[in-house]
């Protein structure tokens, strides 16, 4: 039972961030209708910058803030100069860029600062916290629980109750119509990879002092389990992403508790083979109308 | 019949140029015939049904595997033309079944949710390694075959090794030709250009993507096949991410949808980071460590990127002078993502 409630509790914070992680891929799936499949490469670099500033600088919060400025600048600067200039009838065009330009950042990574693993010191206790003998969540852990409900919150806040949030969405939703009236769509597009590269540079940088250490493939498999989550909510429900982000998280943890740590990107697999042909449109997604 | 005569013809030539080969470079043929095959397959799927696989790797893993579980098991027993056919047949059917259910799937998915699972496949492979009985990160060993007495004073056993990757790759990709330019080709063309269209013209488009899976995934699990032909083991850490991206890599330089386009393709992400890293010898030890490996990586990425913005025919196009598959792409009519945009515009 302890140990239950043990690997429940870490399955809560691993799964906040893959919730996050997966609600990056779902807003740049709203903005754009592309899956970035460069969004780990991406939010790596985000965390090479804050390691690097953290090391210049010997301050953990300017390090963060510094990774996430970088995040935005990446998603920016991607879409305006590559993905902008690709066809965008079919998906086809805007994944294989995507996967060259994993392959350029990665190994660009591996060349500028080799690849080892370079350890990240967390800025709270990785001991947890023992309430009535069972030890639950970590400083840490409970840092980034917040940090992940603190972001997820804004951006609910930001893309439901402001005039910028209804014109993304109006910008995602109804291009030709936004256009005529008045909306900015390609800024709107912009932005909404900016916000969705810094979320994922947020999620990379919040993982990676509880792994093994920082290098080019750090936020591969995050990448892998995040659109596992995204696919089972639903690519196009930030609800869902944060619902099954929890739910993976959580299935991740027992069985990687109770099976063997090698067994869990197992679970994931099969899990998203059975959402995807059961219910391939997710679990949250609202039902699309009958084609043909 | 035409088709048949020219396969001979190019194989043929493959093998005599092996003559002209020291064995190291024989051993590359070898592996970058196995890539080809697998390529091949890809290049198919991917140019005329549109459908992204980052799996392919995994396929040639499977095809590898089925193919050291049959050929060791008859090993003892059977003349060795008989080991080989058994092991070609068991990676044909490790493979051929991998790809069925990959197909099933990919017949009610579109394009990033295909990419997807077939990425989670790839990530997903050394663990399978180890939880099923697979023989973990050791892999499994698969027979050796030397070079037949008749023919060992005339040729080393890398030769041999590259005259079966050669026969095992033609075997392999020449009934893709076939299809390809024939009655299925058509059909795939069809329901690439417009699902609807091509249901309204009796041509069932799910059929067609699990068939056209199927089509692609046989070739990649001979090109597994012939790799464990060439090094006699089958290992899980062979078929990474960073291999089942140099398979995309090398369709999208070829060209989407050209056999030729994907030899070349192929004969480029075998020998390239290998000039690579022989270069990268040559600077400081610390720097040229880091860049081995990782330069042929990096540059890989750039062209594709630069090939999609830019070429979307690949290599194909710039030897036949008109963008074979590029076109389309440009001037398709989005069937499916029209269709997937008004239906969340309510």
């Amino acid at each position: 039972m302890d140990r239950f409630v043990f690997l429940l509790s870490t399955g809560l914070a691993r799964g906040a961030v893959l919730a996050l992680f997966a609600l990056s891929l779902v807003i740049v799936w709203r903005a754009a209708r592309v899956v970035n499949f460069a969004q780990a490469a991406m939010a790596v670099v985000a965390v090479y910058a804050a390691f690097a500033l953290t090391a210049a600088s010997g301050s953990y919060w300017l390090g963060l803030a510094g990774g996430l400025a970088i995040g935005a600048l990446l998603g920016a600067a991607v879409e305006r100069g590559l993905m902008r200039r690709l066809p965008h009838l079919t998906p086809l065009p805007g994944m294989i860029v995507a996967i060259g330009l994993v392959m350029v950042l990665q190994s660009g990574l591996a060349i500028a600062f080799g690849p080892e693993h370079r350890p990240m010191r967390p800025p709270f206790s990785e001991r947890p916290f023992v309430i009535g003998g069972v030890p639950v969540l970590s400083p840490y852990e409970l840092f980034v629980l917040v940090t992940a409900a603190a972001v997820m919150g804004a951006l609910a806040l930001l893309f439901t109750r402001t005039s910028l949030g209804l014109r993304l969405r109006a910008a995602a939703f109804a291009p030709e119509t936004s256009r005529l009236l008045g909306v900015r769509v390609p800024r709107m597009v912009t932005l909404g990879w900016t916000l969705s590269v810094a979320t994922a540079a947020l999620a990379a940088l919040l993982l990676v002092p509880t792994e093994l250490g920082l290098n080019p493939h750090a936020a591969d498999l995050l990448f892998v389990n995040a659109f596992a989550v995204a696919v089972v909510g639903g690519l196009d429900s930030p609800l869902g992403a944060l619902a099954a982000g929890i739910g993976v998280g959580v299935l991740s943890g027992l069985v990687t508790g109770y099976v063997s740590a090698s067994a869990a990107p197992l679970a994931v697999l099969a899990l998203l083979m059975v959402v995807l042909l059961l219910r391939p449109g997710g679990l949250f997604a609202p039902k699309e109308a009958r084609r043909a | 019949m035409r088709l048949t005569l020219r396969a001979a013809l190019i194989t043929l030539a493959a093998i005599a140029a092996t003559f002209g080969l020291d064995p190291f470079r024989n051993y590359q043929l070898a592996t970058a015939a196995g890539v080809f095959a697998a390529v091949a397959g890809l290049t198919v799927l991917v140019g005329l049904t549109g459908q992204l696989s980052l799996g392919h790797a995994v396929l040639m893993a499977a095809g590898g595997y089925g193919y050291a579980a049959a050929a060791t098991a008859v090993e003892e027993t059977a003349p060795w033309p008989l080991v080989l056919l058994t092991g070609l047949g068991g990676a044909a059917a490790a493979s051929g079944v991998l790809g069925l259910l990959l197909g099933l799937a990919a017949a009610r998915l579109r394009g990033p949710y295909l990419a997807g699972l077939t990425l989670a496949l790839v990530i997903a492979l050394p663990s399978a390694a180890n939880v099923l009985p697979l023989g973990g990160e050791q892999g499994r060993p698969a027979p050796f075959f030397p070079v037949p007495e008749a023919l060992s004073a005339l040729i080393a056993v890398e030769q041999w090794h590259a005259w079966l990757a050669i026969a095992v790759s033609a075997a392999a990709v020449t009934p893709l030709v076939a299809l390809r330019s024939g009655r299925a080709g058509l059909r795939m063309r069809a329901v690439l250009g417009d699902e609807t269209a091509a249901r309204l013209s009796g041509v069932d488009p799910a059929l067609v993507k699990t068939g056209a899976f199927l089509a692609s995934a046989i070739p990649a699990g001979l090109g597994g096949a012939v790799l464990a032909i060439a090094t006699q083991q089958v290992a899980p850490g062979g078929y990474g991410l960073a291999f089942s991206l140099l398979l995309v890599v090398a369709a999208v330089i070829g060209g989407l949808g050209s056999i030729g386009g994907a030899a070349i393709g192929s004969v480029l992400v075998v020998a390239l980071p290998w000039l690579v890293d022989t270069a990268a010898e040559a600077v400081p030890a610390d720097l040229g460590q880091r860049l081995t490996g990782n330069l042929a990586v990096l540059l890989f990425g750039a062209v594709v990127i630069a090939v999609t913005l830019a070429r979307p025919g690949g290599i194909a196009s710039l030897l036949t002078g008109r963008t074979r598959t590029g076109k389309p792409i440009k001037d398709r009519i989005p069937s499916e993502d029209a269709a997937l945009s008004t239906n969340t515009e309510r």
